[in-house]
């Protein structure tokens, strides 16, 4: 039996697989968040039965 | 201590000891397991109600995002009651094949994948959101990691009281990324969830009875007996009720959602009230029939809860929601 054939070696490969797929998945939300801010560009806050003068749109001058 | 056929150091190596038995060497799916995959379910979803009930919209990927990160720091939490509670876990038969006290996972190895992982859930939520969520996320992942684990777990017979107030927090956290705040429609949410889970754990504890007293854990039916932990089933369940139909008079409610609560309450009720009037040898006789099937209620009991939630906001949504209805908060 080749050394690399053993079974450990599937369960080793699972893992980085899994890693590697959450790893892969980590950075398409960040680069899709970002993209959704950058195009967005408003901020995330807004209703909680306060009243914020921070949140009103910026008069014009 | 020497797991797995580790050898220790200065030990001389053979080929049976230089490599872990092939039973015990993790797979992807213990890590997972790690994380407590069933807890998340719940988390996942409360929080995606909290967000989507709340009145103003999100980005489906902001909001996406942001419920990765909530499931990804409940599994951190639950990774580090894993790593605290691998003695205990280990002498009670339903947690005993979980991935630390089987030996899959190394205790060190928990406690650095739970750190890791809540430090960089609760950063990445207030990146992606706004500082509230995230740092209710933190509190969350302390009050159950610490406040819950460490400390009421063992200490109190009231510990899941206290400590529900952690899986009650997600709906609240969903509501903070869409609001940047707390207002009392989520504080129902938190209400709701916190008021169920001592009935939800007591009605397990009733049938797990022998397993807590084993591994020490003082729940209820342990310190005060199963007399006492019916009585407190029922009476939690009969204060859950009317504040569980409340909220369908606020901004969250409505018709709809009165009438499923009402429905889905006097169930839990009369569930609860089965449980209550039996005694322990009624229990024996039947392996505590009526205590598995009220506990399995009551999961099924939350998610159509919080569903009822769904179905307002999608009312709402389709402008289909009822004008003129009377709001309480």
């Amino acid at each position: 039996m080749r050394p690399d054939s053993h079974e450990i070696y599937a369960r080793r490969w699972g893992r980085n697989l899994g890693l590697g797929i959450i790893l892969g998945a980590l950075v398409l939300t960040i680069f899709a968040v970002t993209v959704v801010k950058l195009v967005e560009g408003q901020p995330m806050e807004g209703f909680d039965h306060t009243f914020r003068p921070a949140m009103l749109p910026a008069a014009e001058e | 201590m020497v797991r797995g056929g580790v050898a220790r150091t200065g030990e001389r190596m053979t080929d049976a000891t230089w490599i872990r038995p092939v039973s015990d060497e993790a797979e992807f799916g213990d890590f997972v397991a790690l994380l407590k995959p069933r807890v998340m379910r719940l988390v996942i979803f409360t929080a995606f109600v909290g967000l989507v009930c709340a009145p103003i919209g999100v980005h489906p990927v902001i909001g996406l995002a942001a419920i990765l990160c909530i499931t990804v720091g409940a599994g951190a939490s639950g990774a580090l009651n894993m790593w605290w509670d691998r003695d205990i876990d280990a002498v009670m038969a339903r947690t005993a094949r979980r991935p630390v006290p089987s030996g899959r996972v190394e205790p060190a190895t928990a406690l650095a994948i739970g750190l890791v992982l809540s430090g960089f859930s609760v950063v990445m939520l207030a990146l992606f959101t706004n500082l509230l969520a995230a740092g209710l996320l933190a509190f969350t992942i302390f009050f159950y990691a610490v406040v819950y684990s460490m400390w009421l777990k063992r200490a109190t017979p009231h510990n899941i009281v206290i400590g529900g107030a952690a899986g009650a927090f997600p709906p609240m956290i969903g509501w903070a990324v869409a609001t940047g705040g707390v207002s009392p429609e989520s504080l129902a949410m938190f209400a709701v969830i916190f008021l169920w889970t001592p009935p939800h754990f007591w009605a397990l504890a009733l049938f797990r009875n022998n397993d807590y007293a084993r591994a020490g854990v003082p729940m209820l039916p342990v310190t005060a007996g199963p007399r006492a932990t019916r009585n407190q089933v029922l009476i939690y369940a009969m204060i859950l009720a009317p504040v569980a139909v409340a909220p369908a008079f606020s901004i969250v409610g409505g018709p709809v959602y009165l009438v499923g609560a009402v429905v889905l309450n006097a169930m839990f009720v009369r569930g609860a009230w089965r449980v209550w009037r039996r005694d322990e040898a009624a229990a024996h006789a039947d392996a505590w029939r009526v205590e598995k099937r009220f506990f399995g209620f009551s999961i099924l009991y939350l998610f159509l809860q919080f569903g009822l939630f769904l179905i307002e906001a999608a009312l709402r949504g389709l402008g289909l929601g009822v004008t003129g209805w009377p709001m309480l908060f």
